[in-house]
């Protein structure tokens, strides 16, 4: 852990992710976690199933309270904050199942989440003008969703489902972008599609992808992380824990 | 309001009011026990559980008819032969409407409240056409009239103490019935999952349909305890549904300790400022004490700390 | 402010919709109907203020509230007080042991008004206490429920409570309230006879442009970004969190508005029937303004206009003649517009009328250059079915 020496108010990190715990009914599903998140890196969480990959995801975007420990988002400390606060200050968050509005078009489901008129009286208000559907249109082209803006968010494929999710978040534009298992249930040309457009969208800003796919861990990775019943086992490079025997016995091995 | 009693007037009043609230916890506490069996396992709530209720004073009131006429010797034991009819009664007629209507609903469970409000007004309107609008009494047994001294003013009123009794020995049943039989795992496996209780070969449904009637038998038990502090009529159940789901709310809605212990503070509560400034303004007072305090602990009050 | 043009508010068939509702409203049923019949058929229109707000609370929000009898007896009995106070002046009550205060106080042996009918001698708070009073409460409700994430079933129970309490206060309370019968025998608004047949008119219109009020601002907030949020969230609370809304905020703000049209709705009733008593308060009346609503079309705002209606209409004629088969089919019709057809009236003419008058539409000269469709206007949110709530 080369970061882990770096003092807790460095400033140079995007996310510092300190001793964080949490215990649901005495069973740790993230125990004493520490990980730290450069300017523009793409960090890849891996891990066998149940090893807490969705859960520190939860602690940070606020969905868990955390037990102890501390998540700091540019020097703002979120464990404090509500869901929303945590949104506004910047981090967005894809969920491990699709999760779009459903009973909305896709115009509708985008358009909820650009950011602004976020609170009773703007969104009452709430304009839909130029700006709003330019943005919104442009989105959709960069998802592949641009023939489908009418279409009721329920009757697109999975994937479209996923790709809507992803543009929910680019819309916010956050300087935190954290997907849980972007290309899961999708097929391959699909998953070829998602894998370009993560490349796109990964850029200019910070982001956390949780995946088991290693090839594509390695195509798009700065640094990779392993996680095992809620511990850090390895971090590095793909292809430094690609060769940590410990992983392989735990992860890779099977 | 206390500044005109000595203190052993007070303690002797508390005691008093104390013991005839014995009978409103064993119904709140058979009420609150049916409504949250089924809210614990499909998230409805049962707005009928109160007509349930009458469905067992009415069948109370029935057996007790037919051994005044038929078996007059063994009158003084009818109540224990009602509690069976009256159980068995609204777990039928619980089976019932679950396969009719509850299980066309899961998931809505707003629409449910709404359907099954809907069913207690055809339950109401089906007793008023079947046993008369006017209220109905049940003769107690002699030797269950009576009561035992306790102190020259305190007495201790024995239908009460059965009442309490069997209340007790029902939850007990339930407990075992639910935490130690294979039955209750099978419920318990179906609201931890149901998919893979189904997947694992559970017959969820059938799970479903026999909570469901159970929840409403022990609604009909509760029938044969309030016929002995409130005559019987078609709309005398509705006006229980409120208080009963604030003393499952209260207890903390998967707790079975909790349920006893809410439903014991709350019966008593409305018992003993009964005494003090009325019926109907002790009744404002304990539902607005409960609901105040459910604003600031949603979660109840006996609550352990549990997973969500 | 294009954005708020009547384009982007209303489909051609909402238009069509409100034009019809006014012209039944304020032609067919004034000129059909003599003022006693008309009045009668006011009292109607005043739940339909409660059914609207409960399309905006429930239909849209997936708050049911089973306490709007709560809010729509405040407004009542805000309006009947100043009412009340009005028809007690010294001259009236002369009689009285003690003059000048409403006859059941004396009744019941009070000799001083309370403090708080105080203020209801005066015209202008009291008007303001119809709004107020009731949306502040709900703010209250809803901020200590909403904040602390008690939605479902749950709020509709505490909501049940709520009114329970209240009415029970209500009757118990006789000396302040007028108990069990309310506060009846109401004659005056400022010196103006409200029993003649002129303020009756007057009434019914003053009704009908108030309802109309209310359905315009629910059409804005349905058809607001406010109103896709309200049906995301309905669906998906979580979700919306971390697209960046406060979700309580917006419980709490379209609670707060049903509770502000239920007062109205029960001001307007007092001013009709000349009386609020607690039997609109409690439980029972309660739920069943939530059935108007049901019957109507959860989504539907002009649905839950004609659902209060038809409800109330059957109830009249039906529960006078057969009383016993009205608690029947009171039973059947929540079963069955829950079970069967949840979308209600609203949802049967999506089905089947609305294609057709959709054609129509095309041909007709008046609709024919109206398109509300805007670009991206999507109408989903608005008519579709009714899933998990
Ligand atoms: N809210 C919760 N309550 C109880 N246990 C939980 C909760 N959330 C996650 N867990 C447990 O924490 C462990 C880690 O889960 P998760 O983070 O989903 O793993 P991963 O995403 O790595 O597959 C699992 O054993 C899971 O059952
Ligand atoms: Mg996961």
């Amino acid at each position: 852990m080369n970061a882990a020496t770096a003092t807790a108010t460095n400033t140079d990190f995007v996310l510092a992710v300190e001793g964080l715990t949490v215990s649901f009914d005495g069973f740790k599903a993230v125990d004493d976690l520490s990980f730290y998140v450069d300017e523009k890196e793409i960090r890849v969480i891996i891990g066998p199933n149940g090893a807490g990959k969705t859960t520190v995801l939860d602690l940070i975007c606020g969905r868990t309270k955390a037990t102890s420990g501390s998540v700091k988002f540019r020097n703002k400390e979120l464990t404090t904050l509500k869901e929303h606060e945590i949104v506004k200050a910047g981090v967005g968050r894809k969920f491990q199942n699709p999760s779009i509005y459903e009973d909305l078009t896709v115009f509708e489901n985008l358009e909820l989440c650009y950011p602004r008129g976020r609170n009773v009286f703007g969104a009452l208000f709430f304009k839909r003008d130029a700006k709003v559907i330019s943005k919104v249109r442009e989105v959709a082209e960069m998802i592949n969703l641009k023939d489908e803006l009418e279409s009721q968010a329920d009757l697109l494929s999975h994937g479209q489902k996923q790709w809507l999710e992803i543009g929910m978040l680019l819309i916010q534009d956050p300087d935190l972008l954290m997907l849980d298992e972007p290309v899961a249930g999708m097929s391959v040309t699909e998953r070829k599609q998602t894998a370009e457009l993560l490349r796109r969208i990964t850029n200019d800003r910070s982001v956390i992808v949780i995946e088991h796919d290693m090839q594509f861990v390695a195509e798009i990775a700065d640094h990779v992380t392993v996680m095992h019943q809620g511990k850090i086992l390895a971090e590095g490079s793909a292809e430094k824990v690609k060769q940590d025997p410990k992983v392989i016995e735990v992860y890779l091995g099977h | 309001m206390f500044s005109d009693y000595t203190a052993t007037e007070l303690g002797s009043i508390f005691a008093m009011q104390g013991f005839a609230g014995l009978i409103l916890f064993a119904v709140f506490l058979l009420m609150a026990l049916g409504l949250a069996i089924i809210f614990g396992q499909m998230g409805v709530i049962n707005m009928a559980h109160g007509e349930f209720m009458i469905l067992g004073a009415y069948m109370t009131y029935l057996t007790s008819n037919l051994f005044a006429e038929y078996l007059p010797g063994l009158f003084d034991a009818y109540f224990f032969v009602a509690i069976v009819v009256a159980f068995l009664a609204s777990a039928a007629l619980g089976a019932f409407v679950e396969w009719a209507m509850i299980r066309r609903l899961y998931h809505r469970p707003l629409d449910t409240l709404l359907a099954t409000w809907g069913l207690s007004l055809l339950m109401q309107q089906s007793y008023r056409s079947i046993f008369g609008a006017r209220e109905v009494g049940v003769r107690i047994p002699d030797w269950m009239a009576g009561s035992f001294p306790v102190t020259d003013i305190v007495e201790l009123p024995i239908n009460g103490l059965i009442v309490m009794l069997i209340a007790i020995g029902v939850t007990f049943c339930v407990y075992l019935l639910m935490f130690k039989s294979s039955w209750g795992r099978r419920v318990r496996a179906v609201v931890q999952n149901r998919p893979m209780a189904g997947a694992v070969g559970i017959n969820t449904a059938k799970v479903d349909r026999m909570t469901f009637a159970l929840g409403c038998g022990i609604a009909g038990i509760a029938g044969s305890a309030f016929t002995m502090i409130g005559s019987t009529g078609p709309s005398a159940g509705q006006q229980y549904i409120v208080d009963t789901f604030l003393v499952v709310v209260f207890g903390g809605a998967a707790s079975l300790l909790g349920t006893v212990a809410s439903a014991f503070s709350i019966s008593q509560a409305q018992s003993t400022m009964e005494f003090f400034l009325g019926g109907s303004m002790a009744k404002v007072l304990t539902l607005m004490t409960v609901v105040i305090i459910l604003m600031f602990r949603p979660q109840g009050l006996f609550t352990l700390k549990v997973r969500k | 402010m294009s954005n708020f043009s009547l384009k982007n508010m209303m489909t051609r068939q909402d238009v069509l919709g409100f034009f019809v509702l006014a012209v039944l409203l304020l032609v067919i049923m004034p000129l059909s109907m003599d003022i006693i019949r008309l009045t009668q058929f006011g009292k109607y229109l005043s739940f339909a203020f409660v059914a609207v707000g409960l399309v905006l609370c429930w239909g849209y929000g997936g708050i049911l509230s089973l306490g709007q009898g709560v809010f729509y007896g405040l407004g009542g009995y805000a309006l009947a007080m100043f009412l009340k106070l009005e028809a007690s002046s010294p001259e009236n009550t002369a009689i009285q042991s003690t003059p000048g205060i409403p006859d059941f106080m004396d009744w019941n042996r009070i000799t001083e008004l309370p403090w708080f009918w105080e203020p209801f001698n005066s015209f202008t708070f009291s008007l303001l206490a119809i709004l107020i009073v009731p949306t502040i409460f709900a703010y209250f409700i809803g901020f200590a429920m909403f904040k602390r994430r008690v939605g479902g079933v749950y709020f509709a129970i505490i909501t049940q409570a709520i009114s329970s309490i209240l009415t029970i206060l209500i009757i118990g309370q006789q000396g302040y309230t007028g108990g069990v019968n309310g506060i009846t025998d109401l004659r005056t608004l400022l010196g103006w006879n409200i029993r003649s047949d002129y303020a009756s008119y007057v009434f019914y219109f003053i009704g009908v442009a108030l309802l109309f009020v209310c359905l315009f601002v629910a059409q804005f907030i349905t058809k607001s970004k406010l109103g896709r949020i309200l049906v995301a969230m309905r669906g998906q609370e979580d979700r919306v969190r971390f697209s960046g809304y406060d979700v309580a905020n917006f419980k709490i703000f379209v609670f707060c508005v049903g509770a502000a049209f239920a007062a109205v709705g029960g001001a307007m009733f007092t001013l009709q029937e000349k009386f609020m008593s607690p039997s609109f308060v409690g439980i029972v009346p309660s739920i069943e303004m939530v059935i108007f609503c049901a019957v109507g079309g959860r989504m539907s705002i002009l649905g839950a206009v004609y659902g209060a209606i038809l409800v109330n209409v059957a109830k009249t004629y039906f529960g006078e003649s057969f009383p016993e088969l009205w608690l029947f089919a009171m039973g059947l019709l929540f079963i069955g517009v829950v079970v069967a057809f949840p979308d209600g009236l609203a949802g049967v003419y999506q089905k089947y009328c609305a294609p057709t008058v959709d054609k129509f539409l095309d041909k007709a000269p008046l609709f024919k250059r109206y398109s509300g469709d805007s670009s991206y206007s999507g109408s989903s949110s608005s008519h579709e079915p009714v899933n998990a709530s």
